[in-house]
């Protein structure tokens, strides 16, 4: 960087860096700032105000050794397996037959997208509900007598019910879009030689929208790894079956701020944070497999 | 021969098609309805077996005892200003931040974006603890600015304004900087006007995540009157249990306002978080 700057080069990178002074100073201070802190959390002890005391690997060895962290990290895999695979795959069924051509599109669009604009400890208010042991009209409907929230077998189904039901209407319209940038022609051309509906979607619409469905599933998988919000709202602490459900970060919330353990709870967030990456890597060597870029 | 056939599989498709739409809709709207019936229910009713579809005698009493219960106006008010001051900073810090980004050459450019990005693939649970710490250290908990706090800069939002500033030809803005515009007014006057379909996508993306969030809110304000609604909502399910009409009401108080904006604003939000999606 020997060369000088013009004075219009010097002044335009002035103000790149008061346009980028704001974000910067602010990432800084509350993202990565905090980063490096909870790295260092996690290799101390909590002692109350936030005091801490450097205790090296302690907080790891005891997750490691901790039954209710292990069924905590399963509990997130399986939330993974329950959910990904089912919910992609009505989406993009979903998002098929809104591609068709039906009437009432928009109707129908606005149906399924409507709770990514509840909250979610407003939505699962209602399927407590309609879970209910005694009284909710799922049991009702099928002279049932399932504690789908309160039975440690089925309440890990119930959450994943849930998720899906919620995230199907967004997932649909990322796939419509999607769906919707494969050329016609190539259906055309195909059905002229031929080809069935069944067909067609493995030859045209699958590999087509498989950039997108990917992206989808990376975004899906993500928040699926993080989810807290849904499980905490479905099945509260006292629960008995709480353990049988809590994800990794509703253990780290409970850790953290309900049990006040800093330490351990830092250390849990970091693990999660590799179980992220790990997963990361692993779809990134796995695309390679079934998703299509050449067209 | 051969052609009638096809037409009738043709007929054939479309019926399914139309019923498994239905089917769909039916399935994704019956919790809502389930909600608003139950809400008019009283409590024996509502427990009643065989369970009534519709109420016997409707009662908006459930809706008095959650406001009584929660201080609704309250909620609204501060979930309102969390996400108005939120949307503020996200909107004009990130605009800022994308357009230097995308139009402007500077030193350190690529470290800064890199900052960026790392804090877009991190979970925000990571964060969390420090965050608390601070706004604690601070003495405001229990504030509308603890609940803006993790929102103030938004890495997501540059990242995506910065794509849009991207896909404005350079050449405007360098004719509008012969014209003798500064490099400021360059931005705001010239540039910035070009980008309201990403703004408002950011708009309605940063509204409904803040407006969905838990974890935060429910950490760092305990306070019943500087609650969100969501985790005002956290709050009255440990309060009534097993009073499910009550429960019904005060979700549907709390999904009100952004149900009937999404409604009035269908387009702007599907597609917004559509073209803001894969965060």
């Amino acid at each position: 960087m020997k060369n000088k700057l013009s004075p219009a080069a010097r002044r335009e990178e002035n103000w790149g860096w008061i346009m980028v002074a704001p974000t910067i100073i602010g990432l800084v201070v509350l993202n990565l700032w905090p980063f490096v802190q909870t790295i260092y959390t996690s290799f101390c002890e909590h002692l109350g105000f936030g005091h801490y005391k450097f205790i090296g690997l302690g907080n790891y060895t005891e997750i490691f050794q901790n039954a209710e962290f292990w069924k905590a990290t399963w509990n997130t895999i399986l939330f993974c397996i329950l959910t990904v695979p089912v919910g992609l795959f009505l989406s993009l069924l979903v998002a098929m037959l809104l591609n068709a051509k039906v009437k009432f599109k928009g109707g129908f669009r606005t149906i399924f997208f409507l709770p990514m604009v509840c909250a979610p400890a407003a939505v699962t208010m209602v399927w407590r509900w309609i879970f209910n042991g005694e009284y909710g009209i799922l049991n009702q409907l099928f002279g049932a007598h399932v504690g789908w929230i309160t039975d440690p077998r089925f309440v890990m189904i119930s959450c994943a019910i849930v998720a899906i039901w919620s995230n199907i209407g967004y997932d649909a319209v990322l796939l419509l879009a999607g769906l919707q940038n494969i050329p016609k022609t190539l259906y055309e051309a195909n059905s002229i030689d031929g080809a069935g509906p069944v067909k067609q979607f493995f030859t045209i619409t699958l590999p087509m929208v498989s950039p997108t469905l990917f992206v989808v599933m990376i975004m899906r998988l993500m928040s699926a790894v993080k989810v807290y919000d849904l499980i905490y709202m479905m099945v509260e602490e006292t629960n008995p079956a709480v353990t049988s459900v809590q994800s990794l970060m509703y253990l780290f919330y409970r850790e953290s701020f309900v049990a006040g353990s800093r330490g351990t709870g830092s250390a849990i967030v970091i693990w999660t944070v590799l179980l992220i990456g790990m997963v990361t890597v692993i779809q990134f060597y796995g695309q390679k497999k079934w998703v299509n870029y050449d067209v | 021969m051969k052609k009638r056939s096809l037409e009738a599989s043709r007929k054939r498709m479309t019926a399914l098609t139309y019923a498994a739409l239905i089917i769909g809709a039916l399935i994704m709207v019956f919790p809502f309805l389930w909600m608003i019936l139950t809400s008019l229910k009283t409590v024996p009713e509502s427990m009643q077996v065989p369970p009534t579809i519709f109420p016997k005698e409707m009662i908006v009493s459930n809706f008095s005892d959650a406001m009584k219960s929660l201080p609704f106006l309250k909620l609204y008010l501060n979930t309102g200003l969390m996400i108005l001051f939120r949307v503020i900073c996200a909107v004009a810090f990130s605009s800022m931040a994308g357009y230097a980004f995308a139009m402007l050459e500077f030193r350190g450019k690529k470290l800064f974006f890199g900052i960026v990005l790392v804090q877009m693939s991190l979970p925000s649970q990571i964060f969390i603890i420090p965050q608390y710490q601070m706004v604690a250290k601070m003495g405001l908990a229990n504030t509308i600015f603890a609940l803006v706090f993790p929102g103030i800069v938004s890495a997501f939002g540059v990242f995506f304004l910065r794509q849009t500033y991207m896909g404005i030809p350079k050449e405007i803005g360098e004719a509008a900087y012969l014209d003798g515009c500064t490099q400021w007014q360059t931005f705001y006057k010239v540039m910035f006007p070009l980008t309201g379909t990403s703004v408002a996508a950011l708009t309605i993306f940063t509204a409904v995540f803040a407006y969905s969030d838990l974890m935060w809110p429910l950490v760092v304000n305990s306070d019943l009157n500087m609650m969100t609604l969501s985790s005002g909502l956290a709050t009255l399910r440990g309060q009534f249990t097993t009073n499910f009409p009550v429960l019904m009401a005060g979700s549907l108080l709390a999904m009100l306002p952004m149900v009937i904006l999404y409604l009035i604003f269908q387009r702007q939000f599907i597609e917004g978080i559509a073209t803001t999606g894969g965060k």
